[in-house]
């Protein structure tokens, strides 16, 4: 046994545990005013202020610069309707030369990729101006499309954010289309639509200043794209509104420029750049995050750090544990014991004997007493939990079945959740490996589908699993393994106790996971 | 100025149908030169906002055409009602051809109550930082770089006095579209609509 552990170890050195600082996007992810995240034939795309922007070919973990657009100017957006990405952006204004006089631009192409054959923008025309003097300033252009209808949202805190209707056939605005004013001190609007309501995010706060820009992305909603906007308490946004959902925190200044990513029933993530990732440098960085929803407003989530929990299930509450025998602890004198000692039989009153071998606690009032009676306890003192160096001898050495179970807080039951690097990732995050704390013991799938523990990690891909964060604040824990054409295969509770890997089900506790705190 | 002010009549004028008060004096704006809005700290603006730019700055209830002297300039008070639930500063200044940023803009009106009234809450929010005084005491101050959100910055208890209530303002700005918002609130939050305000 020892031997293979030290195998073991030496093998998983060959894929890197990531340290627990903050999980930052790998690669190059510098952008300034990121575009919405576009998918375009395997790989994601996003544009930034300036022209060019970020490439991710290995699902939206690691980026690097690449991406090309023509036109300059700032604060880009993508949408794809039928077989056009049309990309906005704006020239002019934005104040930072002093005028307010800009230009939204939407243009096309048939793709992204700039190797493409088919990779050219056309048509680029402006949609709206502003003339530098009227109360408005025409930059930060995003789009929305919903029911057949295009809206162009933009503006920044000179004046008012406008919504305009365009064409989704041409990309152009409707000839009887006017801007409506929809909200004041926002700019990097971003217009979305859920289950009957439209939102309007925005940053409120100081962009372009570093470690200390007080950039932060608040929301408002409406029944109608062209508002009344308010926030939770009613206030308008024409009046300074807006519920917050993402601020500073952590290593990241500045969140801005909000982008939504829908990748299923009840997973959605959102995109952003921060003003100042202070552990690289302060620099400008593009990151990816769950988007999570509570009572109809969104709610920018955190990506997952791991860390170890108890992997307890929706459905029935029970906790992912190794299918062992269940050792009894010292502490099972639960009232009417005597003083001190080991354990022993019970008294016919009912309470279960001690296993035998079981080690014993020890110390006087280790059994815990319950009220005084003619057998005073001794002094009260702590039990410690359960060890792993007191059950894990009594393990099978080879894989181990996996069961729910009620959660007892043991060593079978604690699951370590580590990022693994250079193994690529999904978009936001990388992947994990997940092991029983203190072992190298592995989650793994098997050739057939099933769900195991084995005996030792080794960082083949069976072991490596995607954790998705869903829109309750509950997860979805996938390997990276396996796929299915009518959607993801994920660790499931197909029975109250029995987990086992099956096609995702959004609106199901069984494919719904909590980690809590052991 | 026009369309977000209108020349102030004599006579008492009703908060809009939110409680904003919208009949104010207004002075144009003195120059502070400011290239940036990170300086607007507690300290900075407490001290800059209870400097004396002009005699009797923080006890006079001017009159609409009344001129101050600030160094080298001359100012010019304003009796303006704003059109829209805000004062908006900047276009008050647009529109009189002065300057837009690096600013201080004083602002006097009287509020009319028919009764006292105790626990009603002076309700602000600025584009930038600014200072209050009901009746010569400072009751609510917003610091820092910030813009105007209505409700933002909310004072203890107050008690407006029957009769004649003197409420005096200043804002400060860097490069920004200088602007606030005010209104009495209720210890429920509500509007308190049954005032008014007026030129003295």
């Amino acid at each position: 046994m020892k031997f293979l552990i030290r195998v073991a170890s030496l093998l998983s050195l060959l894929s890197v545990s990531l340290p627990h600082s903050a999980i930052a996007l790998n690669g190059d992810p510098y952008i300034h005013d990121p575009s919405t995240v576009a998918y375009d034939n395997g790989k994601y795309y996003v544009f930034g202020t300036g022209g060019g922007g970020l490439i991710s070919d290995d699902g939206g973990w690691t980026w690097h610069s690449g991406a090309v657009r023509p036109g300059g100017g700032v604060a880009p957006d993508i949408i794809k309707i039928g077989g056009r990405y049309y990309v906005t952006y704006a020239t002019g204004g934005g104040g930072m030369s002093g005028g307010h006089a800009s230009n939204v631009h939407v243009m096309w192409s048939k793709t992204l990729d700039p190797k493409s054959p088919d990779f050219a923008f056309h048509d680029d025309t402006i949609v709206a101006r502003t003339n530098g003097i009227e109360d408005a300033d025409a930059i930060d252009p995003s789009f929305l499309y919903v029911d057949g209808h295009l809206w162009i949202s933009y503006g920044t805190y000179f004046g008012s954010i406008c919504v305009l209707e365009l064409d989704p056939k041409t990309g152009k605005a409707l000839p009887i289309s006017k801007p409506v004013d929809v909200a004041i001190d926002m700019e990097a609007t971003d217009l979305i639509y859920k289950e009957g309501w439209y939102y309007l995010l925005g940053t409120h706060g100081t962009c372009c200043d570093g470690a200390n820009s007080t950039y932060n992305i608040r929301v408002g909603r409406a029944k109608k794209v062209t508002g009344p906007y308010v926030d939770n308490m009613g206030v308008p946004l024409l009046k300074g509104g807006g519920k917050l959902v993402v601020g500073a925190s952590g290593r990241y200044m500045g969140p801005g420029h909000f982008g939504r990513l829908i990748l299923g029933d009840d997973v959605e993530k959102f995109s952003c750049h921060y003003e100042a990732d202070l552990d690289r440098s302060g620099r400008s960085v593009l990151d990816i995050r769950p988007l999570l929803w509570k009572d109809g407003w969104p709610v920018g989530g955190d990506n997952f750090q791991g860390g170890t929990f108890e992997i307890q299930s929706q459905r029935s509450g029970g906790a992912l544990e190794l299918g062992v025998d269940f050792v009894r602890m010292a502490g099972n004198r639960g009232f009417g014991g005597g003083p001190g000692g080991g354990p022993r039989p019970a008294a016919g009153n009912g309470a279960a004997g001690a296993a035998p071998g079981a080690p014993a606690a020890g110390g006087p009032g280790a059994g815990g007493s319950f009220g005084g009676g003619r057998n005073a306890p001794g002094p009260v003192a702590p039990v410690p939990n359960q060890q792993l160096s007191q059950v894990e001898s009594a393990w099978p050495p080879g894989n181990i079945e996996l069961r729910l179970d009620d959660y007892m807080v043991r060593p079978n039951q604690e699951w370590t959740i580590t990022p693994v690097a250079n193994v690529g990732g999904y978009l936001g995050q990388p992947f994990f490996k997940i092991t029983i704390a203190g072992t190298e013991r592995a989650l793994a799938t098997t050739p057939d589908g099933q769900v195991v523990a084995v005996p030792a990690y080794t960082g083949a891909p069976e072991q490596l699993w995607q954790i998705d964060q869903l829109i309750d604040g509950t997860y979805r824990i996938q390997p990276k393994v396996m796929s299915d054409p009518n959607g993801p295969v994920v660790l499931s509770a197909i029975g109250a106790s029995t987990p086992a890997l099956v096609k995702f089900e959004p609106k199901s506790d069984r494919s719904r996971w909590n980690f809590r705190t052991p | 100025m026009s369309p977000y002010f209108v020349p102030a009549t004599n006579g008492p004028k009703a908060p809009d149908a939110d409680g904003f008060l919208q009949r104010w004096l207004i002075l144009e704006p003195i120059n502070k030169p400011n290239r940036s809005n990170t300086v607007f700290t507690d300290t900075y603006v407490r001290k800059t906002l209870t400097t004396e730019y002009f005699p009797d700055q923080m006890t006079a209830v001017p009159k609409s055409g009344d001129k101050v002297t600030v160094g080298d300039q001359q100012l010019t008070w304003h009796s303006v009602d704003a059109t829209n639930f805000d004062a908006k500063l900047f276009n008050f200044a647009y529109g009189l051809n002065k300057q837009t940023y690096g600013v201080i803009f004083w602002a006097v009106t009287i509020v009319n109550s028919p009764r006292e009234r105790k626990d009603v809450r002076l309700a602000v929010g600025s584009n930038g930082a600014s200072m209050w005084w009901l009746n010569g005491s400072d009751v609510v101050d917003l610091f820092n770089d910030r813009r105007m959100v209505m409700d933002d910055v909310v004072s203890r208890p107050l008690t407006l006095n029957k009769g004649k209530n003197v409420l005096r303002g200043a804002v400060i700005n860097g490069p920004g579209l200088s602007d606030f918002c005010l209104r009495f609130i209720d210890e429920n939050g509500n509007p308190v609509k049954d005032i008014t305000t007026s030129l003295q």
